[in-house]
């Protein structure tokens, strides 16, 4: 998916993550993460972030990450709605079928 | 169709597909049906996002001592089609669809849950159905809907709506939607499903509700939906069967038990046939007093 535009989904509620998705073109893949949990889940998240962008075919993004303790489905969720979002493409469900 | 199991309805809890929060302690609460939303409770401009965060909650996040549910939105809704798309594969107990009124939006949509669960490899008509009445023509029709597939489990009756499309004024004493409750419950004892009452809207009010659930229960339901989780236990307890409701039960179960020893094809109990419908009830007054955690499988703790 070619990241077009600035999408963000999610919020700053508690148990959710507020993520921005933003065009990186010719920098490949990078993402900020702030997070209270950081220090124990940084990379489990960051695992999950790069996990899902690679399920998409995403090759370049900028990703702010503002977790509010969010479960990993949560993360997932939210990642896979700023994509579609900053793509301006509905979501192909068959790929869950995999 | 796949076998169905007995799965206890006494109160039905909605979470808003907006909140993740919402989601999470929903969980922890007592409600036996857990329905998460993607109608009423998600503005237009957060539909896809609820989407992707309920079919993430259902497959990874899911209660296993729930009745778990997606409310998807209406039929005629520019929504419905990627809604089923994902719940489907999210792999529910059942989907609840809103704002019925003729037997064939049941009948199309049950035709593309089954496309879908053919497509990713479920056993056809895995998912039930949870119907919803919410309008005059609803109600008038209720009879087809019920009968409209063999998918359907059970149907409610929500009130809201139904007073707007009735030009009613909603009351707390409900007379405006007595008829329709009655005819929807009539409904669901026909097509041999169960019957979910209408939610009581005010949460401060503990007496006004137990009121009303003891009317819902003593007309026949077999449950009511929760507007807030305050409102279950409350609930719960007055859908606990009586000892008498348990006593007929174990005799109809003791029956059909003699039935099938003396491999009788009909069975009869005071003068009655016992039928399967019959049957299905009995098991699931045994599981609602199970549930209320009362022992109901040895005769001295029902004396």
């Amino acid at each position: 998916m070619e990241i077009k535009k600035p999408a963000v989904a999610g919020s700053l509620e508690s148990s959710d993550c507020q993520i921005t998705v933003e065009p990186n073109p010719g920098q490949g893949i990078s993402v900020h993460l702030e997070s209270d949990v950081k220090a124990m889940f940084g990379d489990s998240i960051l695992e999950t972030v790069h996990t899902v962008l690679k399920e998409l075919s995403v090759p370049e993004a900028h990703v702010e990450l503002r977790d509010r303790g969010a479960l990993d489905c949560v993360i997932r969720a939210r990642l896979q709605c700023a994509v579609c979002r900053a793509a301006e493409t509905a979501y192909d469900w068959t790929k869950e079928d995999a | 169709m796949a076998e169905k199991t007995i799965r206890l309805k006494r109160t039905s809890l909605y979470a808003s597909g907006v909140s993740p929060v919402n989601m999470v302690q929903a969980v922890f609460y007592n409600e036996d049906m857990l329905i998460y939303d993607l109608e009423d409770s998600v503005p237009a401009s957060e539909k896809d996002a609820a989407r992707f965060l309920v079919y993430q909650m259902v497959k990874h996040h899911r209660p296993k001592d729930k009745y778990v549910g997606i409310r998807v939105n209406g039929i005629y809704s520019e929504y419905l089609e990627e809604d089923l798309q994902a719940a489907v594969r999210a792999k529910p107990d059942f989907l609840r669809i809103p704002k019925v009124e003729y037997a064939r939006e049941v009948q199309d949509i049950s035709n593309r849950i089954a496309a879908i669960e053919e497509k990713i490899g479920m056993e056809t008509g895995s998912i039930d159905l949870v119907v919803n009445v919410e309008s005059y023509m609803g109600v008038i029709n209720a009879m087809e809907i019920a009968k409209a597939s063999p998918r359907i489990v059970a149907m409610a009756v929500s009130a809201e709506d139904l007073t707007a499309s009735l030009k009613a004024q909603r009351t707390k004493q409900g007379l405006e939607v007595f008829y329709a409750r009655n005819a929807v419950l009539l409904a669901c004892r026909a097509a041999g499903i169960d019957a979910l009452d209408v939610v009581f809207s005010d949460i401060n009010d503990v007496a006004g509700l137990k009121e009303d659930t003891a009317l819902a229960k003593n007309l026949g339901f077999d449950g009511k939906t929760c507007i807030h989780p305050r409102q279950i236990d409350t609930v719960n307890t007055y859908f606990t069967p009586s000892m008498k409701e348990i006593r007929y039960a174990l005799r109809v179960l003791e029956a059909v038990e003699e039935g099938k020893r003396q491999k009788k094809g009909a069975v009869v109990l005071d003068g009655g046939m016992i039928d399967k419908p019959m049957e299905l009830r009995a098991l699931t007054t045994l599981a609602q007093a199970e549930a209320a955690g009362l022992h109901v499988r040895g005769e001295e703790k029902l004396s």
